[in-house]
């Protein structure tokens, strides 16, 4: 039955996520953004939140919480109104655990779950770019191949956040090239393993308090049970679902910042006498605004509906992320527009969110709901 | 809790809507558009007795109290509203809008009108023959600004006179001379008093000094009549006067604002059917040609005409979701101004550029008048100017999120 109200309990997360990213998070975003460096205490005040911890069961001393795509939504998307980069250095640990919570195997579940349950923030990553121009999920060009009891992974992957500061992360490599997105696996691979190497921190357009690399494999070793889930493998595309909707949903709280400081600015400066605000060409951008923020939010929750309801998201999910890939970047640059040359200045956050948000139609898989 | 699902009998009461759709609107869609003036009294017939057998209710009549036996059940009515307007302007837009019913003026009645107003205007469209309600405001000299109305209504002893000429009136011929409907005439009883001297008066059918000027050719939606009104000293009863007469802030215009919450939400998705027919046209077409669409491959991959088709797609995604939202808010008891405009700015828009975009994709099919493609893309435009042009809905939202008044911004 149609219904737009979130429950009480996602009304709770909202407000207290969103305080936390309007109080503590935007203020350390210009600094982090040029320094590249995320402040400790910050990321171990998020981790107290137990975005990560929350979703671990019980028995591993988390929080055993029944995981939302609505909800994992309605979170993403308040930490990327606070700041995007240090919201995905934030919730870069799901990439590892969340798939081990959802997919792995018992012994997968009890062997690497435990140290998220913890106090302390734990660096954990997942790799699922590639460096290439026409860089498709369901091809992985990074093979994983059959070699005696295990298996042996070969390529190289882009955008890994995190990798140097984690002890394991999981990468997704190819296992039958014929299958797309079912042929992909995930493995587990400690970061010390023979033949991985990880590369200086990417320089990026944005997220640039994000620290990425890339990664290459050669003749990796790893044994049959790094393969996550064992035999019985994973459903890869749906991992990708809920990776295209938490990103996407986190570009609706850059949308939103963009929208918020716009708007705010416009009714206090002048010019020709009167705000700025108070002229169509002006007030017209900001109620676009306004809809595409609406109307990309409105299909993310739809297509994080769908993965709660345990259906196929891919259409969905694929359509609202490059929905929000499109708008994010128009809402951005109007940001920018509307303040005019002091929105060019890096003294206002603007021109950092136009960054920031290029980045949807580029990268794939470095966040989760 | 959030939920994007509608539940099986909404589903079924849809299916229904699409079988007249499909059965009573397309077979005669073509023929309507190439003959504009002529009238599917067939197609009336038809639509007024199903209206009658199996409640299926087209348009706007929609009781704005929650009646009291299904206090228990959640309200629905907005919602289902919009979903089955999307349903029958996948059909016909233009017919969608010339079916017999209380239409726009019902919507007024129901707004503004007593108790006693809406059982004496309203009863005629549940009995006897097919009838049209319609609503005239806009006049030569303005559209949509509304404040400046020129027609008056004059006290004379037991009668209001009105004086003065409107224009594009939706179903003005059906409602004024063709059956035993009335018009629903914004005049003005106090010049002087601006905004809360414009009120609305319901003039019957055929009275004296009420004329149909002339019924326009457009552009698009040509199987609906949009009639020029003349009224030449046209005497009403003092009770045609819908609320009060007194002339204060409340009330009155105000009226007017409150039922484009609930009417531009149908607008919206008046334009979301039509937009729905022609991408249901394109993704059959394409599957014919056997060019897939290709869903979760590298954006860099995708070929132009996956792209466009999934533009298409997303924006009345968007759109549908928009206006679903703001029928949902009035259906829960929420004000609605704020996203009734976004839904209807979205989708004016979206639906405008979908349908233009459809026609391109065809080839030099999707120009010919073989198939309605061309067709939708010229009825697609009118929901991005009546009801409110895109930029009237732009303003609306502009000092909504500004917290502007309209002195402020206009
Ligand atoms: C890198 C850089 C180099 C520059 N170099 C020079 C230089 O060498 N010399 C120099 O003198 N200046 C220079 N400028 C200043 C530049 O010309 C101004 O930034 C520009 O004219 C816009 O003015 P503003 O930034 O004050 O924006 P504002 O005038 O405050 O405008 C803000 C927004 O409101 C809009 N707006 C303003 N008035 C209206 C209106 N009436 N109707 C509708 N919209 C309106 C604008 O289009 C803009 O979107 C430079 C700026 C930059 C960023
Ligand atoms: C087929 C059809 C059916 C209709 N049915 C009805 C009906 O049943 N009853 C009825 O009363 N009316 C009806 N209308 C009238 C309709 O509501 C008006 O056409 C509409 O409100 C626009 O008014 P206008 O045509 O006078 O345009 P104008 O108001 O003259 O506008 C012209 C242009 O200027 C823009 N504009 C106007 N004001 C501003 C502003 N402040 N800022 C920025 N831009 C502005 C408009 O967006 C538009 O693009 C119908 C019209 C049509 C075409």
């Amino acid at each position: 039955m149609i219904d737009f109200e979130l429950s009480e309990e996602q009304q709770m997360i909202r407000d207290s996520v969103g305080a936390f990213a309007r109080e503590k998070i935007r203020p350390a975003a210009r600094p982090a953004d040029e320094s590249g460096a995320i402040p400790a205490a910050l990321v171990s005040e998020a981790w107290q939140f137990g975005f990560v911890s929350g979703a671990i069961p019980e028995k591993f001393g988390g929080g055993g919480d029944t995981r939302s795509a609505v909800t994992g939504a309605i979170v993403a998307e308040e930490l990327g109104f606070g700041d995007i980069s240090i919201g995905l250095h934030v919730l870069a640990p799901r990439l590892f655990a969340f798939p081990i919570v959802e997919m792995g195997t018992d012994d997968q579940r009890a062997k690497y779950l435990k140290r998220f349950a913890g106090a302390d923030f734990a660096a954990a990553t997942a790799a699922v770019m590639e460096p290439r121009f026409d860089y498709d999920l369901s091809a992985q060009h990074v093979s994983a191949k059959r070699d005696g009891a295990g298996y042996v992974l070969n390529g190289g992957k882009c955008y890994v956040p995190l990798a140097a500061e984690s002890d394991s992360m999981l990468i997704y490599a190819t296992t039958d090239a014929s299958k797309g997105y079912a042929g992909v696996d995930g493995f587990i691979v400690p970061r010390t393993t023979a033949g991985v190497t990880i590369s200086e921190r990417e320089k990026n357009m944005g997220l640039k308090a994000l620290a990425t690399y890339e990664l290459t494999l050669k003749d990796c070793h790893v044994g049959a049970d790094a393969r996550l889930g064992g035999d019985k493998g994973i459903d890869f595309s749906r991992l990708m679902c809920e990776s295209r909707v938490a990103f996407a949903a986190m570009g609706v709280g850059v949308m939103n910042a963009a929208f918020e400081y716009a708007r705010d600015y416009a009714k206090e400066r002048k010019a020709f006498g009167v705000p700025i605000a108070t002229k169509q060409a002006i007030a017209f951008i900001l109620a676009d605004m306004a809809i595409e923020i609406d109307a990309a939010r409105l299909l993310v929750w739809e297509a994080a509906y769908e993965l709660d309801k345990g259906r196929d998201a891919l259409k969905a999910s694929y359509l609202a992320k490059n929905y929000v890939a499109n708008s994010a970047l128009k809402v951005t640059d109007n940001g920018v527009q509307v303040l005019g040359g002091h929105g060019y200045i890096r003294e206002h956050p603007v021109e950092m969110w136009l960054r920031n948000a290029r980045g949807f139609s580029a990268i794939e898989g470095i966040a989760t709901v | 809790m959030i939920d994007f699902e509608l539940e099986p009998q909404i589903l079924s009461r849809l299916q229904m809507f699409h079988a007249v759709s499909e059965h009573m609107m397309r077979p005669i869609s073509r023929d309507c558009d190439e003959h504009e003036h002529t009238k599917p009294t067939q197609f009336y017939e038809s639509m007024w007795s199903a209206s009658a057998a199996a409640d299926i209710q087209v348009g706007n009549d929609r009781s704005k109290k929650a009646d009291g036996g299904a206090a228990a059940a959640p309200r629905r009515a907005n919602l289902m509203t919009v979903l089955s307007t999307e349903e029958l302007c996948w059909g016909d837009a233009g017919l969608y809008l010339s079916t017999p019913n209380s239409g726009l003026g019902g919507a007024a009645v129901m707004a503004a009108g007593t108790p006693e107003q809406k059982e004496r205007f309203l009863k005629r469209f549940k009995e006897g023959k097919p009838k049209w309600g319609a609503m005239a405001i806009t006049e030569p000299s303005f559209g949509s600004d509304s404040s400046q109305v020129t027609t008056t209504a004059t006290r004379d002893g037991d009668h209001w006179v009105i004086n003065g000429t409107k224009i594009f009136c939706t179903a003005g011929e059906m409602a004024a001379e063709k059956s035993e409907g009335f018009v629903v005439v914004w005049a003005t009883v106090d010049k002087s008093a601006g905004r809360p001297g414009i009120k609305p008066f319901v003039v019957e059918h055929n009275t004296a000094g009420m004329t149909v000027a002339r019924v326009e050719n457009k552009l698009g939606i040509r199987a609906s009549d949009t009639a020029a009104l003349i009224f030449d000293n046209c005497r009403i009863p003092l009770d045609a006067l819908l609320g009060s007469a007194e002339v204060r802030k409340e009330g009155g215009f105000k009226d007017v604002m409150a039922t484009f919450d609930a009417t531009r939400p149908i607008v919206a998705a008046m334009a979301i059917g039509v937009g729905r027919a022609a991408l249901d046209f394109v993704r059959d077409f394409l599957e014919q040609q056997d060019v897939a669409v290709r869903y979760g491959i590298s954006p860099r991959r995708l070929t132009a005409v996956e792209r466009d088709f999934m533009e298409m797609e997303v924006q009345l995604q968007a759109a549908r979701l928009l206006t679903w939202r703001a029928a949902w808010m009035l259906d829960t008891g929420k004000r609605n101004s704020l996203e009734a405009s976004m839904a209807k700015a979205k989708a004016g828009l979206a639906v405008t550029l979908i349908t233009q975009k459809a026609v391109e994709l065809l080839g030099p099919l999707g120009y010919s008048r073989k198939i309605l493609v061309e067709k939708w893309m010229r009825d697609a435009k009118i929901n991005d100017i009546f009801e409110g042009t895109q930029q009237i809905n732009m303003i609306i939202i502009a000092r909504r999120i500004l917290n502007y008044s309209s002195k402020e911004l206009n």
